[in-house]
């Protein structure tokens, strides 16, 4: 182990030496977010290697506006809400999913749970709070199949799902971003294989490396990154190959594919990302919470004075939004990013005795 | 919320499995990697299967979280 991360740290400075300036390299995945402070890889990086938190946690990147058409479910006599737990504390206009005090939200480990109290309970229409990336969404697909199949017309998806190379295209879209490259979720990843990040390099001439979250793997794949920039190039590759293959997991590509499609959704801080987000086919519209209480569209809405939306861009680190730890604290969250335990600014205020040394 | 478990198939019918995680026994899915079979080592991601694994890196894994748990328990004494 100490040899590989020697050999790591010395590819990185000599990569340093060459590029001759800061190299910015975004993580787009909450478990990498906490594996990197928990760890505290920050500060055995080379000073000029500047990590970003970017748009990985799903709780995070789910827009306000979402957030209050579940509070609106919620206060329906005729609802259950089916939610993971790390959605209950998201602060809406009208308080979060905990503050409701409402029996009818329930927290499920599983989407299959949803369906169970579907079955369990006739008279209520269940709506499952989906919220997630790739690697969450066959599960809500899963669920949405069984349903259907057992003629369960009483449960239904609110889609938040979010697609996270439309995100990445969009962040470098952004003619003021300040990203290098990409360090790729490797869960996501599992799902969609590593081949799914060409277009980025192809279109971006950006590498982008998927790595797992034993730290040894994150060091590893932030050095492949240095080597790659001091070598001028961009390659999309792996260094999770035992668990991600380059064309992903094709069963659950085909079922997410069979029951959602993206369309033009709104992501907090990042506006509305074409394709950035996936809604149910017109095939299984019964089972689409929007469509069985007629809401048009989720509103675009942000909280007041929350800068979320910055940090989830890396355009500034959580300690530069001033409510951070005075006014924003876990027990008592302004923004997701304080909220969701994978979120950066739950991260960096965790860790918060060794920020000093956090770059 | 990507989070995900590696875990040995000890019981399993049709797409319903029994995993065992460090000790801990659960019901998962296997709907999304049929492929599996008893014995098997998984990636368990809010109750389904979503990759197979080897044997010795979910052995590293597994270490990791006990080491984690470990700190943790250190942790809670500290401050306790």
């Amino acid at each position: 182990m100490l040899t590989r991360i020697c050999q790591a740290q010395a590819l990185m400075e000599s990569a340093c030496d060459a590029v001759g300036r800061q190299i910015n390299i975004m993580e787009v995945c909450g478990t990498h977010t906490v594996s990197i402070f928990r760890n505290g890889i920050r500060p055995t990086l080379p000073k000029s290697v500047k990590l970003l938190s970017g748009p990985g946690c799903p709780v995070c990147v789910t827009d306000q506006g979402y957030i209050d058409v579940t509070l609106d479910l919620a206060l329906r006599d005729d609802t259950i809400i089916a939610t993971y737990g790390d959605m209950i504390r998201v602060p809406g206009k009208a308080g979060s999913l905990e503050t409701l005090n409402r029996k009818n939200v329930k927290i499920i480990m599983s989407t299959i749970d949803a369906v169970d109290l579907a079955r369990q309970n006739p008279d209520k229409t269940v709506v499952l709070i989906a919220v997630g990336f790739e690697t969450t969404t066959p599960a809500t697909a899963v669920a949405v199949k069984q349903a259907a199949a057992e003629n369960l017309t009483n449960f239904c998806v609110l889609s938040g799902h979010k697609l996270v190379i439309p995100a990445m295209n969009a962040l470098l879209s952004d003619k003021n971003n300040k990203i290098d490259a990409f360090l790729c979720p490797g869960h996501v990843s599992v799902i969609i294989g590593s081949d799914a990040y060409e277009p980025i390099v192809r279109d971006f001439n950006r590498p982008c490396v998927v790595a797992g979250f034993e730290p040894m793997q994150i060091i590893e794949g932030i050095a492949e990154i240095c080597r790659q920039i001091a070598k001028g190039t961009a390659e999309n590759g792996s260094i999770y190959e035992v668990a991600v293959t380059a064309k992903g997991n094709a069963t659950a590509q085909r079922i997410v594919a069979e029951y959602f499609e993206p369309y033009d959704g709104y992501w907090r801080g990042l506006g509305k990302i074409p394709g950035g987000t996936l809604r149910l086919v017109d095939e299984y519209s019964q089972f689409d919470a929007m469509k069985r209480f007629n809401i048009d569209e989720i509103p675009a809405e942000e909280l007041g004075g929350c800068k979320c939306g910055e940090v989830l861009c890396g355009l500034i680190d959580p300690p530069d939004c001033p409510k951070f730890e005075t006014k924003c604290t876990p027990d008592s969250p302004v923004g997701p990013c304080m909220v969701s335990s994978e979120g950066a600014c739950s991260a960096w205020y965790k860790y918060g005795r060794r920020r000093k040394q956090n770059k | 919320m990507c989070l995900a478990v590696p875990a040995r198939i000890v019981e399993l019918e049709d797409d319903n499995a029994v995993v065992d995680a460090m000790g801990n026994r659960y019901s998962i899915r296997t709907t999304l990697t049929p492929e599996v079979v008893l014995g098997d080592i998984v990636l368990v991601h809010a109750g389904f299967a979503i990759a197979t694994l080897d044997e010795e890196e979910a052995k590293e894994t597994w270490a990791l979280f006990a080491e984690l748990e470990q700190f943790k328990n250190t942790q809670d004494k500290l401050s306790g």
